[in-house]
């Protein structure tokens, strides 16, 4: 079908003005939160009913285009890049919270629901949302279940897929599902552990219900800092042997300390080679233990400084520097490339020893922001996209650290997902086999390949090439990998 | 020392697929009430409780990884020498129960409502497919977004999708102190208690009501239980432990109580539905959101009172096709496309979830 077909077909399913297609209208849809990828969609459509995205899907799949889901396009990893010759779906209408029940600790809400402003909407009665990606402030809570979001409390907390109950999604085909029931489990597969960082390959997310939690009664954050991260990592794993399950342990290197430390004052000490933050959360009477328990562990870890917050002011300044972390590191160099590889905690030491190495190699800086409780690494590598071929050398060296994670054990992607980013790198962590039965799984949901093409599983033939490309360039980085 | 028997397992769900021969997936053989059983006499046993041992654990890592056969007291009593366990608190349903098993059937127990049920602590899988391939996915770390969760999806398909050979779950650290308290009230005082406390930062780890006792553990440091305890109030159950073993593995009385001619029913439920007059004697688990009752009447007439408030009902032992809620049409659709995407010939464990799956 022409394009101006598609154009006056769609029209006369969404509201006035809510379908774009003049080309300047189209240029904010461009990239999500990876900029360094840019396509401009053929349309982008805003619908503002549940009827209208499905009305909007059946005509897709009637005469196959292609279609992207977008939330808030705060993903790292170009989940929401458009597709050139398909449609980019707004969900950014879908912005309404439809229901809270605080018996049951659950609030039902529209997919473009901002992560924060759920947990402001139940302040008052004493509760919140757990997962808490960084991007809290602007990203929505259907594409944090599209890319299964984490952020700095999910070692206690979890991720999404903990944190929700049910979903309401509607098919290429059209058709309203919900998925999950109003109890704690509902028969059949678990598609909403499937569903849940599908990354919009299996159905567009119109209705979000997640869980609520109280608020715990007392935070306490202590802040420790190390003349060695082999020790830093160390104490991570003594505090856990002490049956201790922080709410967030966070762990920053060096230079990310210093560009921290530069950017919002936070008494971070600048001697130290690592920091670590320690959040204990619960009850009063809890909190206090642990609170000592924890800085025993850490001076007989070899911290050399240990501080407790001694109140919510200092608590907030403590976190202020991690969580102004990126920007930080932002300020010492054009561009920075944010990583999010996983790994057993106990390879960190070697971990970042062969990424100081590569750093060398590659001759481009790396400061390093760690999840220290889930073992989700963040290493920052600083680059100027205007220098000739350095965009593409931060790409090689990123795969590099990507593929060492899954040499140790553990994952290319902790919380940012694949979407167009690490497409190449699913290629060392799966076989073909397993990327087979994905594709298949995508395809019983999805026969025609419409939603989201080309992104979270490669074809086989793109493996192939990610493969040959490497050989070509003579430097397989791990020969023993086997490759397809 | 961990048996790897994969490769024979591999190769019998091999030859199966080829000579179209069903299969019926058997760990310790502890669940076998759960689920269909009208395809019995067709089957080949796949027997999985030799593929067994646990490959990793590491304490610190909060991870324990172990083939399928693996015994479930045998995973329990190595967490426990670590002072960690199985956040879910799996009902085993006899000794002989596998952590495959118990991971296939999604079963939780008291702590369910408050720490996760079993599909929230899997981390990775190794499955074989029904055509026989050996697949990976997920791992032995918290955070993995890498390609959709297969590892979750096979808590709970009964091995419709696969046969699991490998599971890595999460552990947590053993709490330091749990209690239980008491208090007489009738069902809907208790439940309306119950949700009260849901809103506060307490540290509840299990609730159940029955008989017009509601009884709540708590969990953690041995201060901020005594604390919770003076806020909650009730008398403390003297055999807090043997109490809820009871439940969970069902050798209380409301369990053990002989009716003629009665089912057990297990209700999953908005946490604050009303009682339903209907039922009778009803035990609530998981802060209301877990009924159980026992009863004559038909599947039918069960499930017309609980589809309408989004739950679903399950006959919980000696199904013969009707164990679990029918699915609307398209989900029926989808999990059919599922069953055919992992499992073409249909060989594993057919009708064991569904009559057509």
């Amino acid at each position: 079908m022409e394009r101006i077909e598609l154009i006056n077909k769609l029209q006369q399913i969404l509201p006035d003005g809510g379908l774009l297609y003049n080309e300047e209208e189209l240029h904010p849809y461009e990239c999500d939160g990876l900029s360094a990828y840019r396509k401009l969609p053929m349309m982008v459509a805003l619908p503002d009913s549940v009827a209208q995205v499905q009305a909007i899907l059946k005509f897709c799949y009637s005469v196959d285009l292609p279609v992207v889901a977008r939330g808030a396009g705060t993903g790292l990893s170009g989940g929401a890049l458009p597709h050139e010759k398909g449609l980019l779906l707004s969900l950014a209408k879908f912005n309404e919270i439809l229901d809270i029940d605080a018996q049951r600790c659950i609030a039902r809400v529209q997919p473009g629901v901002r992560n924060i402003a759920i947990s402001q909407a139940v302040d008052d009665l004493g509760l919140y949302y757990a997962p808490d990606p960084s991007s809290q402030i602007a990203c929505t809570i259907g594409g944090n279940v599209a890319e299964n979001s984490g952020g700095v409390h999910c070692l206690k907390y979890g991720l999404t897929v903990h944190n929700i109950q049910q979903l309401k999604i509607v098919t290429i085909e059209g058709e309203l599902l919900t998925i999950g029931g109003s109890g704690l489990d509902s028969p059949g597969y678990d598609l909403l552990a499937l569903m849940t960082g599908s990354e919009g390959m299996l159905g567009v997310i119109v209705e979000v219900t997640v869980k609520l939690l109280p608020k715990p009664e007392r935070a306490q954050v202590i802040l420790a800092a190390f003349d060695d991260v082999v020790k830093a990592g160390a104490a991570v794993g003594h505090i856990i042997s002490a049956g201790i399950i922080p709410a967030g342990l966070e762990m920053m290197d060096k230079l990310a300390i210093q560009a921290a430390e530069d950017f919002v004052h936070a008494g971070y000490p600048l001697d130290a080679e690592a920091i670590l933050l320690c959040e204990l959360d619960g009850t009063n009477e809890e909190v206090s233990t642990h609170v000592s328990v924890v800085r025993e562990i850490l001076n007989g870890s070899g911290a050399i400084d240990v501080r407790t917050a001694k109140d919510e002011q200092e608590r907030m300044t403590f976190w202020k520097g991690r969580k102004a972390a990126f920007p930080a590191v932002g300020r010492l160099s054009p561009d920075y490339y944010c990583m999010d590889g996983t790994i057993p905690r106990k390879r960190l030491p070697e971990v970042l020893k062969a990424i100081s190495e590569l750093s060398v190699k590659y001759d481009l800086a790396v400061a390093n922001v760690f999840h220290a409780g889930d073992g989700n690494l963040h290493p920052l590598i600083l680059y100027d996209a205007n220098k000739p071929g350095e965009l593409e050398r931060t790409e090689e060296f990123g795969g590099m650290i990507l593929e060492l994670c899954v040499k140790v054990g553990g994952t290319i992607t902790g919380e940012h997902g694949v979407g167009m980013e690490k497409i190449n790198q699913m290629c060392v962590q799966f076989e073909s086999l397993e990327l087979t039965q994905f594709h298949a799984v995508k395809a019983a949901f999805d026969a025609k390949g419409l939603l989201n093409p080309g992104k979270a599983v490669p074809t086989l033939h793109r493996c192939a090439e990610f493969g040959a490309m490497h050989i070509h360039n003579a430097e397989l980085p791990f020969p023993e990998l086997e490759r397809f | 020392m961990p048996v790897d028997i994969s490769s024979e397992l591999q190769a019998h769900v091999i030859k199966a697929a080829e000579s179209n021969m069903t299969l019926q997936i058997q760990g310790g053989n502890s669940k076998a009430f759960y689920g269909n059983h009208y395809d019995k006499n067709q089957s080949e046993r796949l027997e999985l409780s030799g593929h067994m041992g646990v490959t990793a654990y590491e304490p610190t890592e909060l991870v324990i990884s172990a083939h399928a056969g693996t015994p479930l007291k045998e995973i329990q009593s190595l967490l426990d020498e670590h002072q960690q366990m199985l956040a879910f608190e799996p009902p085993a349903f006899g000794d002989e129960a596998t952590l495959g098993g118990t991971i296939a059937c999604n079963l939780s127990g008291p702590r369910r409502a408050y720490s996760g049920a079993a599909r929230d602590f899997v981390l990775g899988t190794r499955i074989l497919n029904g055509k026989g391939e050996i697949l990976s996915f997920g791992g032995e770390v918290m955070k993995n977004v890498a390609g959709y969760d297969v590892s979750r999806l096979m808590a709970g398909a009964m091995g419709t999708l696969g046969v699991i050979l490998d599971v890595s779950v999460k552990t947590v650290p053993k709490p330091e102190v749990e209690i239980t308290l008491v208090q007489s009230l009738n069902t809907a005082e208790a439940l309306k208690k119950i949700h009260e406390w849901a809103q506060l930062p307490l540290p509840v780890s299990a609730t159940c009501i029955n008989n017009q006792q509601l009884y709540i553990r708590l969990s953690g440091t041995e201060k901020g239980v005594q604390a919770a305890k003076i806020i909650l109030g009730g008398e403390a159950l003297e055999n807090s432990e043997s109490y809820w073993l009871s439940i969970k593995e069902q050798q209380a009385d409301f369990f053990l109580s002989d009716k003629n001619d009665t089912s057990l029913w297990r209700l999953s439920l908005a946490s604050n539905t009303p009682e339903i007059e209907l039922y009778g004697d009803t035990l609530y688990e998981w802060g209301g959101a877990l009924r159980w009752i026992k009863s004559s009447d038909s599947a039918e007439n069960i499930r017309n009172q609980v589809m309408p408030l989004q739950g679903h009902a399950v006959r919980f032992q000696n199904a013969y096709d009707d164990a679990f809620q029918p699915l609307s049409k398209p989900l029926l659709k989808l999990h059919q496309n599922l069953k055919q995407s992992f499992d073409p010939s249909g060989i594993l464990n057919p009708g064991r979830l569904y009559k057509n799956l």
